[in-house]
């Protein structure tokens, strides 16, 4: 079974804890910060265990190449600590187990990869894609599970990941083009952090955004927009690809509002706190995210992940911000239409 | 009996009676598992002065009269177990009266469901009824005559608790007005403050007399509609999240369903709850109460509410659900029946491990759907099968795990729900003798001759 690296001997020696400190939803100093992260490290009990909301947050701070997020999830499925209501947790496995009901486009050495999310059957459209698609993959048999994180379950995905890399595989899939930053954390971050080999080169979507806008720059028309952008959580598991964002809207004439809750700063959709934790912490961080989007004059809520757009459209749009897909909005820099609605 | 097919057709007229095979075919059976019998004729009419005189007729010559609505109640309740006349009543589909303010409508025996839906849409958008999730051609005559439950049912009742009135084509051929409007032009009450004689004729499937008006309470209608999930891997905690939501009266309708496929839907149960409001805050005021209410269950890690796809919702919202309809062919071949018993909520524990317990045993695809009715006070549990009617075998299965529904239904304390005629039966066996007493006087006045929907609560 693979087991994580983790290097203790980091934390022992950190001079920040960043991966707690700067936690946005518990509020720790770094003395107590360093203690109960040590008795995470230990095995022992910690409030951690008990209150994180797995914002995945801490992958990110944590600048020593640790996992500080994913030993949490390791402790709390050892303990038994459920994140999630029993039901929710099983409802998500079961949703993700292979059926058999894959989609396969025509698969080249290059291949869209759409993991589980229905969405990006349609979203994939037009120029943006025109020079690797039919070549996508879609269906639970593709899906990381890496989602699980949030469930602290780390043994399906040990299960199941080592299967879903070998379906690449076997498809003779080379560069595979992820379409949600999960599946790119997945190949790029998590497997290399548990010793599962990953035999292709996993490229982040933005990336791909980026080098396709390049390639069409003469018929890009900045849109000149002012835009908010939420940031998903599995953005954490890739912060080196999240510069894209800002290189993705200066090139199509989009002006990122500076605002809040950004960033390192970002706030969850809080589709999976409303799941996991009810309505207060759901409501509280969507509240606050979504006033930081009007005080800062947002026309547009930009989206990474379709399940953060299906999350927080309607309640952006009721604020009068126009929720949209971040590929929808380079279609339109380039001249085409957007294929999901924006009201 | 051709002189007869001669007198019917004098008065509705040719075009509207039948002897044809094809269609004695057609009107011999309803879409569940009842065995066929053959009606010997088909009549259609347009006014209750021609019910009226089919009514005569039929008690002249004792023969059975058997209304019928849309034929969707799927337990045999309009098959002509001793032949007679079939009165399809599709014909009488006037919407008669709607009275604004006082929130009715007047309609004729045989309009449908879709067809009020339609015309309130339209001409008053600020009114609803309480619509059931039957296909659009259900009619609303017959849907009170079975007691139906529809969206409204958990602030309502029954769908028969909504009706303000009745005009009834007695055995007699009589015309009869029931409620208010026996005594003053307003159809408000069907009763209160008079004695109540809707009794004599809801839940009777037609044995007591002919509906040919109904009216029927309409509701407000505000402007969104909201819904949200609730689930459960535990059925013994179903009753308890029911209280805690109905305590809020914040909720339109709560349904339950729990089946085993697609996967999403495995090992939970799905406590579905509809709000409505007409503006943003209003809806996220009753979103914040219901998910309030519930906070513990999910504190406890027992519960939660899960993210709805958006095709998901879309298909909730839908008002009849077609995905009831969907259910129906899982199995291919259209077969679908439901034993939908008046029970406790209490009671969903064990419905839903007798169910999962009879779809292993006969090994055939289920559905549990349950409907709350009024703030808890009990509930319609459908135990669901589909089968594909090419397949007797399948049939004969299901045949045999509602048998044993029925059985398991009295057992439990609950009451069938549009029986069947065995459930009939059974319920006439089991009933408190001074109360069948009381039906058989009523039946014996009433139709004397018993050509009424006759083998349908025969208690004489
Ligand atoms: C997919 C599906 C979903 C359903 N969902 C629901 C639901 O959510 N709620 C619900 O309540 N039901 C539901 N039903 C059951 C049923 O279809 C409805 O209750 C429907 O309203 C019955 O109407 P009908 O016109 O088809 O009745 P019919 O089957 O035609 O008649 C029912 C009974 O009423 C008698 N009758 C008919 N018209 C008259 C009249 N004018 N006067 C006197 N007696 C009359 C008939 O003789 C019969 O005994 C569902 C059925 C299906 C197939
Ligand atoms: S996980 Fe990283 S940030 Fe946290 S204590 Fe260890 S080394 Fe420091
Ligand atoms: S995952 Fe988020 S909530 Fe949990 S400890 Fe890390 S930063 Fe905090």
């Amino acid at each position: 079974m693979y087991t994580l690296k983790f290097d203790e001997n980091l934390c022992k020696t950190c001079p920040t804890c960043a991966c707690l400190v700067k936690c946005q939803y518990l509020n720790l100093g770094i003395d107590e910060a360093k203690q109960e992260m040590m008795k995470i490290i230990e095995g022992e009990d910690s409030f951690v265990l008990q209150d994180c909301v797995t914002c995945y947050g801490c992958e990110e701070y944590c600048k020593r190449g640790n996992h500080p997020f994913y030993l949490i999830t390791e402790r709390r499925e050892e303990k038994g600590i459920l994140t999630s209501p029993r039901a929710i947790t099983k409802q998500w496995i079961n949703i993700g187990e292979p059926r058999g009901k894959y989609k396969l486009g025509e698969v080249k050495e290059r291949v869209l990869s759409f993991g589980f999310m229905p969405e990006f059957l349609q979203l994939v459209e037009g120029r943006l894609f025109e020079d690797v698609m039919p070549s996508f993959v879609f269906g639970q048999e593709f899906f990381c599970n890496v989602v699980y994180i949030h469930f602290a379950n780390t043994s399906i995905i040990k299960k199941r990941l080592p299967m879903v890399i070998d379906n690449f595989r076997k498809l003779g899939a080379q560069e595979v083009v992820c379409m949600h930053d999960e599946c790119y954390g997945s190949f790029a971050h998590l497997a290399p952090a548990y010793g599962i080999e990953v035999p292709f080169r996993p490229i982040h979507y933005f990336e791909y955004l980026y080098s396709r806008l390049k390639a069409l720059s003469d018929e890009i028309r900045p849109l000149n927009i002012k835009v908010a952008y939420q940031r998903p959580c599995s953005s954490r598991l890739c912060p080196d690809k999240h510069h894209f964002v800002k290189d993705i809207m200066e090139f199509i004439g989009v002006d990122l509002v500076d605002r809040t809750y950004q960033d390192e700063n970002a706030l969850c959709c809080g589709g999976i706190f409303g799941m996991a934790f009810g309505y207060e912490l759901k409501d509280d961080v969507q509240k606050r995210n979504i006033d930081d989007m009007v005080e800062h004059g947002a026309e547009y809520c930009v989206f990474n992940c379709p399940a953060c757009q299906n999350t927080l459209a309607e309640k952006v749009a009721r604020r009068g911000i126009k929720p949209i897909h971040i590929i929808d909005l380079c279609r339109m820099a380039i001249g085409e239409n957007p294929v999901m609605e924006v009201s | 009996m051709k002189d007869i097919a001669l007198l019917l057709a004098e008065i509705v007229g040719e075009r509207y009676v039948s002897d044809r095979p094809e269609e004695i075919y057609f009107y011999a059976r309803d879409p569940g598992l009842m065995p066929p019998h053959k009606p010997n004729y088909v009549v259609i009419p347009k006014t209750t002065q021609q019910i009226q005189k089919i009514v005569r007729l039929a008690n002249q010559q004792r023969i059975p009269v058997v209304p019928m609505g849309a034929g969707m109640s799927l337990t045999g309740l309009v098959i002509p177990l001793k032949g007679g006349i079939v009165i399809d009543m599709k014909r009488m589909n006037k919407i008669i009266e709607v009275n604004e303010k006082a929130r009715y409508v007047i309609v004729e025996g045989g309009t449908s469901q879709g067809a009020l839906k339609a015309y309130l849409e339209k001409n008053y958008p600020r009114l609803r009824h309480s619509i059931p999730d039957a296909p659009a051609a259900a009619t609303i005559a017959a849907n009170i005559m079975i007691h139906g439950q529809g969206r409204l049912t958990q602030q309502y009742g029954f769908n028969s608790d909504m009706v303000a009135g009745l005009e009834v084509v007695l055995p007699s051929g009589q015309i009869c007005k029931i409620g208010s409007c026996s005594l003053v032009p307003g159809w408000f009450s069907k009763g209160a403050p008079l004695p109540d004689l809707s009794g004599l004729f809801l839940g009777w499937f037609g044995a007591t007399g002919i509906i040919t008006k109904v009216a029927l309470k309409l509701y407000p209608k505000k402007k969104m509609r909201d819904v949200e999930i609730f689930i459960t891997d535990r059925e013994d905690l179903v009753p308890d999240i029911v209280y805690e939501l109905t305590h809020t009266e914040m909720a339109e309708d709560i349904n339950i369903f729990a089946q085993p496929l697609p996967m999403i839907f495995k090992d939970n149960h799905h406590i579905t709850i509809f709000i409505t409001g007409d503006t943003d805050d209003e809806l996220e005021f009753k979103r914040k109460m219901i998910w309030g209410a519930l906070d513990g269950f999910i504190k406890s890690k027992d519960g939660g509410f899960m993210s709805i796809p958006p095709a998901l919702k879309s298909t909730l919202l839908e008002m009849p659900q077609r995905s009831v309809s969907r259910f129906a062919d899982v199995k291919k071949g259209g077969g679908f029946e439901y034993s939908g018993p008046i029970l406790l909520v209490e009671r969903y524990p064990d419905c839903s491990r007798k169910l999962v317990e009879l779809a292993s045993k006969y090994d055939l695809a289920y559905s549990a759907m349950a409907r709350i009715i009024g703030r808890g006070h009990c509930m319609m549990f459908g135990f669901s099968f589909t089968f594909n009617r090419a397949d007797p075998d399948m049939m004969a299965r299901v045949r045999e795990a509602l048998q044993e529904v029925s059985e398991y239904v009295l057992e439990i304390g609950g009451v069938f729900w549009k029986p069947t005629i065995d459930e009939q039966r059974l319920a006439i066996e089991r009933m408190d003798p001074t109360t069948l007493n009381l039906m058989k006087m009523i039946k014996r006045n009433l139709d004397p001759n018993g050509i009424m929907n006759p083998g349908n609560w025969e208690v004489t």
